[in-house]
């Protein structure tokens, strides 16, 4: 069957690598006009390829004290660190609890869950900005990492319980039987095999929370504490737009979580597909 | 089961999300049906008869083009945005799986799903830019100069130029559980169809269509809750302008929060953000329930 359909898979291959192309191109401007002076670019366009290169305007955003990069990244660091870890650990313990433990509500507290999972971010601000302004966590980091941490579990966990579901459950029962706790059940049996599921769903939360611009805005007023995606917001300026150094910006903060992306990839494609779909 | 651990496992998480997640959507709810005086509808009807065009839910003027109103937008935005995601999503799932180099092509739709919503808003407003975007370019090229300027700043295309944007960030989406979807399905069922003599084109209607129907639904739903809430980029690329030719719920309600400090109005406008987005998440929720049976 192969070899007869061979010519049109030629086809569809160099059909789809077109297309590959052309859908990367406003990625590709961008990456070029972060290499050339934005002079350059206006005059000749970025897709003649020609022309100086130079890392120019990456220094120069970095550099600048009004844009304050390096202390974006720093911001953004803690903040996606801490909540990706938070609500990993909550959502373990959670998802945990649905698959093995008994109790009364269960179905609705799953239900609960994935109704959690669909609600707006704009339907919580309100509320925890006035909590936050009472009891001093506004224009905190804290206050934004506790909030990510809470809003990623509903997700997490109907994440991780699909992935317990396809575990065994003789493997719980016989540790049981064995008389292990429940700490040691999720910690040293489980935790060990669902590896992948728990890489996937923090490669996906840390990307999420770094992406994150309503929150951030919300919560943190002043620059001190602007996450990478303020700053690269402030970047744009109201009217005249530096190109050279706004895709600069761009790329820089694309970086983490690019990278993040690109080292877990299996994980995190099939962690979407998981998150989606169910099992 | 012991106390402490049911506490641990159990109440730990439950105590979070009630202080972070539940407590605040029911103030929400509570604080978009109250004034000083106690309950009442008034914000609601204010904000849904708001005629100014920047916070407008639905435009009482509508034009030849936007403005039309923030709930009008969101309307078009899934209207367009949704097929295209859908279709594309499907047909180059189906393709990528007999192609060679699958792997860079799928690497590069889905980039979108990993840039940060600041730098897709960016990135949408290079694109669509006169002196350095592909699309004005393109357009330029063709001879049609209504098409060759920036496309953010103008009122007859600042819409499109999101909604279009918006489709290239979230294919990735689309392809990639749309594969999934693909490799679930039994390949007896197409090798019996290539014996019958089914061409690949009837293979793809008559045999492997049908069976992406479930998955078809959760890309739908999924996107359609996407696109209610999609804020990020449109507050980068046209801030919801010029003139809110662009505005989308989710930054009217950002604008009478941050703006305006007017949080009964802002309340209302989320919870009617939620109220729609129930009703995707109502079917995706009874879909998953149906397939934990």
């Amino acid at each position: 069957m192969r070899r007869t359909v061979s010519a049109r898979r030629v086809l569809v291959s160099t059909a789809l690598l077109v297309f590959a192309a052309l859908w990367a191109l406003p990625f590709i401007g961008l990456v070029v006009t972060s290499l050339k002076p934005y002079s350059e670019v206006i005059l000749h366009g970025w897709w003649s390829m020609g022309g100086t290169y130079s890392l120019k305007n990456y220094i120069e955003a970095l550099q600048s004290p009004f844009y304050n990069l390096m202390a974006g990244f720093r911001n953004s660091f803690i903040v996606a660190t801490a909540s990706t870890f938070i609500p990993v650990l909550l959502a373990s313990l959670l998802a945990y609890s649905l698959s093995y433990l008994d109790f009364k509500g269960k179905t609705t507290l799953f239900v609960s869950i994935l109704f959690m999972m669909s609600v707006p971010q704009q339907m919580v601000v309100i509320p925890l900005y006035m909590l936050y302004a009472k009891i001093g966590l506004l224009d905190k980091l804290l206050g934004l990492i506790l909030l990510h941490s809470a809003w990623g579990v509903p997700w997490i966990t109907f994440f991780m319980r699909n992935y317990l579901k396809m575990i065994p459950s003789s493997l719980v029962e016989s540790a049981r039987v064995d008389g292990a706790s429940e700490t040691t059940i999720l910690m040293r049996i489980l935790i060990p095999v669902i590896t992948p599921a728990v890489i996937a769903a923090s490669a996906i939360q840390f990307t999420w929370v770094w992406g994150d611009f309503f929150y951030a805005m919300v919560f943190l007023a002043s620059p001190d504490n602007w996450v990478i995606t303020q700053r690269i917001a402030l970047l744009k300026g109201e009217y005249h737009i530096d190109w050279g150094l706004l895709s600069a910006g761009a790329i820089l903060a694309l970086i983490p979580p690019l990278v993040i992306y690109t080292a877990f990839r299996k994980y995190y494609v099939r962690g979407f597909a998981g998150w989606a779909l169910k099992g | 089961m012991r106390g402490l651990e049911f506490l641990v496992f159990l109440l730990l998480p439950l105590a979070v999300l009630g202080v972070w997640v539940v407590y605040p959507i029911l103030a929400t709810v509570v604080l978009s049906f109250t004034t000083s005086s106690g309950f009442s509808l008034g914000s609601h009807i204010a904000v849904v008869t708001e005629r100014s065009p920047l916070k407008a839910l639905i435009y009482p003027e509508p034009g030849p083009y936007p403005p039309w109103g923030a709930l009008i937008h969101n309307a078009l935005w899934i209207a367009i945005g949704l097929p295209l995601v859908v279709f594309l999503g499907v047909v180059l799932a189906y393709l990528l799986r007999e192609a060679y180099g699958s792997g860079a092509v799928r690497s590069v739709i889905f980039l979108g799903m990993v840039l940060p919503g600041v730098v897709s808003g960016l990135t949408i407003r290079f694109m669509f830019d006169a002196d350095i975007g592909i699309f004005p370019k393109l357009f330029s090229l063709l001879g049609i100069q209504e098409l060759a300027k920036t496309w953010t700043i103008y009122p007859q295309t600042a819409l499109l130029a999101l909604i279009l944007g918006s489709v290239w960030l979230w294919l990735g989406f689309s392809v990639t559980i749309f594969s999934a979807g693909l490799d679930a399905i039994p390949k007896s069922t197409i090798e019996a169809a290539i014996i019958d003599g089914a061409s690949p084109v009837q293979i793809f209607f008559k045999v492997i269509l049908p069976q992406l129907k479930p998955v078809t639904l959760v890309v739908t739903l999924m996107t359609i809750m996407w696109i209610l809430k999609i804020f990020d980029i449109v507050y980068v690329a046209t801030g919801g302008g010029p003139g809110g030719s662009s505005t989308v719920l989710a930054l009217i309600m950002y604008t009478y929060f941050a703006s305006a400090l007017e949080y009964h109005k802002a309340a209302a406008v989320a919870t009617i953000l939620a109220l729609l987005t129930l009703i995707p998440a109502g079917l995706y929720i009874k879909s998953v329930l149906a397939g934990e049976k």
